[in-house]
């Protein structure tokens, strides 16, 4: 168990991205497919928890989120807590600490892998979406692979198994300058995945969806909130008009 | 009104507890003077309400603020984390940080739009330039103030926002070096910089805004309250000394302002519940990863508030010039008072010529505001220069066009239709 727990923890250890500025290699407009997740489907939450401590939390913490405030939040009960999702803590309070050392990280991929607490409200989901799947085989890379929208990501594709491995296909056109410039194309396919492309889009919206929560834990409670505040402002606006037009009727 | 200690005495024997505060305190005769029995014109319109929406949100930062530094850490390892610990582990943390957040644009929202009735309707002129000036420096302190609270949250906007701020300093001749250092305290934005801005935000910029808030309504209680039609209601008195065109401020407008407040409130609890980053404009996005002094933000842009001025900075090629037009141009309302030679006070039977530079200033303002969070590239740049120049030509040419405007005569009584 500790082995496999340790095995994961490499395989996924390379994080570390966003060592050099999005360039939109090939074109980053290519790659803004809305992410479509919904923080108020609570399965899909449940899903995006598994798939974030199964491939995320080895390497990235999420170091202002606890144990014990997202399993009430996503209503698991603390053994399935305990039993499914807490691999790196002791008791239940405690907040999400990646297992790896940040320096022996820093040290392996050139880059610290960044926490994951507030990533969705940074960067965005569509951004997260769009990143975990352009993920391409690029042997001048260290970990053999390259990613579309963030170009030299340190980070590993540590979702390879699931999604296969992919190649762009570029086609030659001439641009309006006359130049000949590659336009990407496609993906294909170079090792078949577990999943489906569809399988996977979802399991990468799972987790976008998890990312997206734990960013904002309070977001759906606060619009349930926000409508009641509302309600009982519209009742308070009509009490107050109601005195000002009897306050000013004399006024002529 | 001294009164000998046996006058007290009798007097506070058959008068009571309001007796007593009285005899000792002017409380009855500030409260008529402020609140029953000052009068304002009836005639006020919606653009009158916005002076007291300041006041509701000022309080509400204050408020919130106080809350807030409960669990607030000011220092440059915790201010971060101390911030995300208010927002997921404080009992309605988060609520009162949105608040807080959403009230600093509230706060300029509120204020430019009173600025804006004041050159509506001449609020500025003869006799109230006092008011108008002790306004613009509340407006001054205000910017200070939301500048210094906006290195609080320690994000990588916090940070370098900060950085590039300041370093403007940078831009006077001979001291500019040792005066960025002295405002730092540091030779970078540091752990020492945070604290002294949050000594600043938290207590000495508020302590100074409330006390200028308070001269501000002195002033304006001295003369009275201007109106839309900028004529004197003074003027037609009734048999009792009262303005005929006047009611009470309680309870007839604070029964009007009641509403607007509540509209208001409807807006601001929209944002907070709805929107509180408000796509980026109130909460920027960059500010979610904390401060890094190696790594710089591709792009760094003000909270929408400054951009205005920012643009103008920016569409500037010389550095210290750049820095004396934007100071010029946060500066230059303040001599609004003497450079409008027009005698009419109001929009409504000002010259086509006022109505027409007061348009392009609108314009200027928001176009300025749009360019101060675009890259300022290429087109932008000249776009920037352009609206510039017009921003200063409404100001600089004002004593000349409004000289030679054709206004409408002044009615002699406010128009109003019960």
């Amino acid at each position: 168990m500790v082995r496999a727990r340790f095995i994961v923890a490499l395989a996924a250890a390379a994080a570390a991205s966003f060592s050099l500025p999005a360039m939109g290699a090939g074109g980053g407009s290519q790659f803004n497919e809305p992410a479509n997740n919904d923080v108020g489907n609570e399965a899909s939450l449940q899903r995006g928890a598994r798939n974030y401590m199964n491939y995320c939390a080895a390497c990235h913490s999420a170091k202002y989120v606890r144990y014990n405030t997202l399993a009430d939040g996503l209503e698991i009960s603390e053994d399935q807590l305990i039993e499914n999702l807490m691999f790196n803590a002791e008791k239940t309070h405690e907040t999400m600490q990646a297992s790896m050392p940040k320096e022996a990280s820093a040290r392996w991929f050139g880059k610290a892998p960044p926490d994951l607490s507030l990533i969705a409200r940074s960067r965005g989901t569509d951004y997260l979406y769009n990143f975990l799947r352009t993920f391409y085989v690029d042997d001048s890379r260290p970990t053999g692979t390259n990613n579309m929208v963030l170009a030299g990501a340190s980070m590993p594709h540590v979702l390879w198994k699931l999604q296969g491995l992919q190649r762009p296909v570029y086609e030659q056109v001439t641009d309006e300058a006359g130049r000949t410039v590659q336009r990407f194309v496609e993906f294909e396919q170079v090792t078949e995945g577990t999943m489906s492309a569809g399988e996977y889009d979802q399991f990468v919206r799972d987790t976008v969806n998890f990312l997206d929560y734990i960013s904002e834990p309070v977001q759906i409670e606060r619009r349930v909130i926000g409508i009641w505040v509302l309600l009982f402002l519209v009742v308070f606006f009509l009490f107050a008009y109601l005195l000002k037009k009897e306050i000013w009727k004399d006024v002529h | 009104m001294a009164r000998t200690e046996a006058e007290v005495t009798e007097s506070t024997r058959s008068g009571g507890l309001a007796k007593w505060i009285n005899d000792r305190f002017p409380l009855e005769s500030l409260l008529k003077e402020h609140v029953t029995e000052y009068y304002a014109a009836k005639n006020f319109n919606v653009w009158y309400v916005f002076g007291v929406l300041s006041m509701v949100v000022l309080v509400i930062q204050l408020v919130t603020g106080i809350f807030l530094t409960m669990n607030y850490k000011p220092s440059a390892d915790e201010a971060f984390a101390s911030v995300e610990y208010i927002m997921r582990d404080v009992d309605w943390g988060w609520l009162i940080r949105y608040m807080h957040s959403t009230g600093a644009s509230a706060f300029f929202v509120v204020v430019y739009l009173h600025m804006f009735r004041a050159m509506l309707y001449g609020s500025y002129k003869k006799p109230r330039e006092l008011i108008w000036i002790i306004g613009m420096l509340i407006f001054l302190v205000l910017m200070a103030e939301a500048f210094f609270g906006y290195l609080l949250p320690w994000g990588q906007m916090s940070y370098w926002g900060a950085q590039v701020i300041v370093s403007l300093f940078g831009a006077i001749p001979a001291i500019g070096d040792t005066l960025v250092e002295w405002i730092r305290g540091d030779y970078s934005i540091s752990d020492i910089t945070l604290n002294r801005f949050f000594a600043l935000h938290v207590i000495a910029l508020p302590l100074v805004l409330v006390m200028l808030v308070v001269v501000h309504i002195l002033a304006l209680h001295e003369v009275g309250s201007n109106n839309p039609d900028g004529i004197e209601i003074k003027e037609h008195k009734d048999a009792n000394g009262v303005p005929v065109d006047g009611v009470a401020f309680h309870p007839y407008h604070t029964a009007k302002d009641l509403v607007a407040i509540v509209v208001f409130l409807m807006a601001f609890s929209a944002v907070v519940f709805f929107a509180p980053e408000m796509g980026g404009y109130f909460l920027e996005h960059a500010n979610f990863d904390p401060a890094d002094p190696l790594v710089t933000p591709e792009h760094i842009a003000p909270v929408w508030y400054f951009t205005p001025f920012y643009a103008i900075l920016r569409a500037v090629p010389d550095k210290l010039l750049g820095v004396v037009l934007m100071g010029a141009a946060v500066l230059l309302p303040l001599f609004l008072p003497w450079l409008d030679r027009c005698k009419v006070r109001s929009i409504r039977y000002r010259g086509a010529i006022y109505k027409g530079a007061l348009a392009a200033f609108v314009v200027s303002f928001l176009v300025l505001g749009y360019l101060g969070v675009q890259p300022a590239t290429g087109l932008y740049t000249i776009l920037a220069r352009i609206f510039t120049a017009m921003y200063f030509a409404f100001f600089l040419l004002m004593p000349f066009y409004t000289k030679m405007e054709k206004t409408k005569p002044v009615p002699e009584r406010v128009v109003y239709h019960g």
